[in-house]
């Protein structure tokens, strides 16, 4: 009898894999537990998370919402938060000393920019975009009030001399600069001898009105999205003029605007924010005295345009030179070239830092509660000094804080999104 | 043979703008003309609004006497002095908060940046929620917090008072943390002390002779000698040692409870530690993203290869990556110092008196001359932002990569 080898015929099924290489314990041990120094970090930091929850959970979770003031808070009991002094003041965090019974137009306004914003964040709604440019000036008119005619003249103004420049186009005038000019000639002496007049007439033939609103009232979070949003839409465009100034072959226009950047990064914007308040005077003729909201708002523009205008610059340097030679080869001249060519590149290189400009900007406006405007951070301590209200801090810091937080985080995620979407390279 | 004669084009008006050969004169020309009619205009209005209000521009208010106190000081003032004075005493302490502030962001900043890259999952999660506090929430309100945190949660002085005080001092009695600023022992120089100082700048020569020849060891011979244990012991041991040979010359004096308040000691005030603290976290944040990203952009391939070379992951990180990852962190870390220095004229809000609150707040204010303070002020900052700025470019050039 031959001994025969034993065969087996089938594979013996998989054993499961050790406990400690799969699910939480594999997890764990990877992330956690890696090493003893992980170890110990692990565990510090837990106990780090436990210690700050173990008072904040208790302290938020039992808050007073309606209490009449701080008294009352400590009174039935001082250990837990105060946030009845959000439920008293919220609505002059968030539209300062705009009047009540006109709340209704900060709020309608702040909607509307969302819905103005999303043709510009989405490609997919850019057939809204007429909205858009439409919005500057209904918001300016929602806000402010007055008669739509004077806010609504600077867009007949605007298309009027679009008309004229696209009849002097239908053959009157060879030259694009001379039409160019021609048109801009148009729209200025409109803008200077007929467009008061005009305003005045269609008010008095029309008249849609809104109580006028003057600046001073603004205030609270409102404050702070009016300043930083202009700030935001009309330092992009001055950021890339300066930064295509700066990168010129014309000696004189570099000069000037790498004097304006290199000033102009060089000083804290509360230095600039103080001449806006206290020296801009000077610098007009005698008797102007324009509004303190706008003059803040140019400031903030000077002071971040400068800034992205340096990101820009960065993007431009970038791009490598082969794109200009290759651009200038097709034949297309410096604006074409710009347009299609180089800023699409540099704009996608330098979103990053475009954003952090953008949230920065955002960030400085709280620094116009230093020349007395009440924004957030300004409103915050004028609360404090509310005999009701005087000895409460985190509960307001926090409102005021997680405000700022909430949009600029937003804003950093939505830079992260554009990065992945626009990457082209693998 | 014959020439062909090129039509001469007669000169157009609208060649100077359509033609290459002389638009860019002529936009220069045009820009020239805008920048200094603009230029006038502004000059002129201010010399007539100036002229309005019989206002001239002078500068001699500055020997002038100040008459306002600063609680905060570095050189002896008093309300006597002038209003230059004053301005000094604010441009010195600006200096003080943002040489601190420098110190301590970079500190915490590299830490948290490099723990963010941790593989620890609720490490790097932390320092993320850190991060992301501090950039996405403006400076003012964390100057405001922090000042709030220190003048609201911290004992009183009388509080230390007593038999079974309620609050205590800290690091065996020396330092006193109360709602009115953190007192400080204070070092007392004896006689003699002038030669502790010698001793112990004499070991740091001998630290960096020590570094030196180590090197060249290494180089030559590629030995490793332990540089870290004898650098601790030269820095060390002879000044201990001739700390005690010497009896003793520096003594400290420990801030002391007398009535209702300490004396004796450095008094911090709480003003500039929160200045400084808010200031640093701040900055911390960003000097964090720039390390991690500094880090992050030194390709894998130079960890690899320099493991295939044998070396072992400190070397790695100190010898590969480092070196190459500094050379993209310093020049925007140094941009960060800048910004923190700018934003240390957020102190008013906090009540320190830097530059921003002598010159260009109660100086401003009571002589009335707007003008000569905002030019006198930006111009400080101006030059600190030039020399700044002429590091980086210096770094750059020294450091830059030399292409083949």
């Amino acid at each position: 009898m031959s001994k025969l080898a034993y065969v087996r015929e089938r594979e013996i099924p998989q054993s499961a894999p050790p406990i400690t290489e799969v699910g939480i314990i594999k997890w764990l041990r990877e992330n956690l537990f890696s090493s003893w120094l992980n170890s110990i970090l692990t565990v510090l930091s837990l106990y780090f998370i436990f210690i700050l929850l173990k008072d904040f959970i208790p302290w938020a979770y039992g808050a007073h919402w309606t209490t009449g003031s701080i008294r009352e808070c400590y009174d039935v009991n001082p250990n837990v938060a105060c946030f009845s002094v959000l439920t008293a003041r919220w609505k002059q965090l968030l539209f300062g000393f705009y009047p009540p019974e006109e709340y209704w137009r900060p709020t309608l306004t702040f909607c509307l920019l969302i819905l103005s914003i999303i043709p510009v964040l989405f490609p997919r709604f850019i057939r809204y975009f007429w909205f858009s440019l439409l919005y500057p000036g209904l918001a300016i008119w929602l806000l402010w009030g007055g008669s739509i005619w004077s806010v609504a003249i600077i867009y007949i103004g605007l298309g009027l001399g679009f008309l004229f420049f696209v009849i002097v186009s239908s053959g009157l005038i060879k030259s694009a600069s001379v039409r160019l000019l021609a048109a801009c000639l148009f729209t200025i002496i409109f803008f200077i001898f007929l467009a008061n007049p005009l305003a005045e007439i269609l008010s008095s033939l029309i008249p849609i009105y809104l109580p006028y609103v003057e600046s001073l009232k603004f205030g609270g979070f409102t404050l702070s999205l009016i300043v930083g949003v202009t700030g935001i839409v009309a330092s992009f465009p001055l950021g890339i003029v300066l930064a295509l100034g700066r990168q010129s072959d014309l000696p004189l226009v570099k000069m000037i605007c790498v004097g304006f950047i290199e000033f102009i990064r060089g000083v804290p914007l509360i230095t600039l924010l103080f001449v806006a308040s206290v020296l801009l005077n000077y610098f007009l003729p005698p008797g102007t005295n324009f509004d303190i909201v706008l003059r803040v708002i140019i400031m903030v523009t000077l002071f971040s345009a400068a800034y992205m205008a340096e990101v820009i610059r960065g993007g431009l340097a970038g791009l490598p030179v082969g794109q200009h030679e290759a651009s200038a080869a097709l034949g297309l001249t410096y604006w074409q070239s710009q347009r299609l060519i180089i800023m699409p590149q540099a704009l996608k290189i330098s979103i990053p830092g475009i954003v952090n400009t953008f949230i920065g900007l955002f960030k400085d406006t709280t620094l116009v509660s230093i020349i007395s405007l009440m924004d957030p951070v300004g409103l915050a301590s004028l609360i404090r000094a509310d005999s009701k209200w005087n000895g409460i801090y985190w509960e307001l810091y926090i409102a005021v804080g997680l405000m700022f937080f909430i949009v600029c985080y937003g804003m950093s995620k939505y830079s992260q999104y554009l990065e992945t979407k626009l990457k082209t390279d693998n | 043979m014959s020439s062909v004669d090129f039509p001469v084009e007669k000169f157009r008006f609208g060649m100077l703008l359509s033609d290459t050969r002389y638009r860019s004169t002529s936009l220069q020309v045009i820009t020239f003309i805008f920048f200094v009619a603009g230029v006038f205009w502004l000059v002129d209005n201010t010399v007539k609004n100036l002229a309005l209000l019989d206002k001239d521009i002078s500068f001699s208010f500055l020997w002038m006497r100040a008459g306002y106190d600063i609680n905060q000081r570095l050189i002896p003032y008093t309300n006597d002095s002038t209003h230059a004075t004053a301005a000094l005493v604010g441009i010195l302490n600006t200096l003080l908060v943002a040489f601190l502030g420098c110190i301590i962001a970079t500190i915490v900043g590299v830490f948290v940046g490099i723990l963010r890259l941790s593989k620890n999952w609720i490490i790097s999660k932390l320092m993320s929620v850190y991060i992301e506090g501090f950039r996405n929430v403006p400076v003012l309100l964390w100057i405001v917090i922090v000042f709030a945190l220190l003048t609201e949660f911290t004992p009183q002085p009388r509080a230390f008072k007593g038999e079974d005080p309620e609050a205590s001092m800290i690091l065996f009695d020396s330092i006193a943390i109360t709602n009115r600023g953190t007192y400080l022992p204070s070092p007392q120089w004896g006689s003699g002390s002038i030669w502790l100082i010698l001793v112990f700048l004499v070991s740091l020569l001998g630290i960096i002779i020590f570094l030196r020849y180590a090197k060249n060891i290494q180089k030559n011979t590629g030995r490793n000698l332990p540089v870290l244990w004898v650098s601790l012991g030269i820095f060390f041991v002879p000044t201990i040692l001739f700390y005690f040979i010497l009896g003793s010359p520096v003594t400290l004096e420990y801030p002391e409870l007398k009535g209702f308040n300490f004396k004796d000691g450095i008094h911090i005030r709480n003003s500039l530690t929160a200045l400084t603290l808010a200031l640093s976290f701040y900055t911390s944040a960003f000097i964090g993203e720039i390390v991690r990203s500094g880090i992050m952009a030194i390709s894998k391939g130079q960890t690899e290869a320099a493991s295939a070379l044998g070396l072992r992951p400190n070397k790695v990180m100190s010898l590969i990556v480092l070196p190459q990852a500094l050379r993209v962190i310093v020049p925007p870390m140094i941009s960060q110092y800048l910004n923190l220095t700018k934003n240390s004229s957020l102190a008013i809000a906090v009540g320190y008196m830097d530059v921003r609150g002598t010159l260009g707040g109660i100086t401003l204010n009571q002589t009335g001359r707007e003008m000569e303070s905002m030019v006198l002020l930006m111009g400080f900052y101006l030059a600190i932002s030039l020399l700044i700025s002429s590091v980086i470019n210096y770094f750059n050039r020294s450091f830059q990569l030399v292409g083949k």
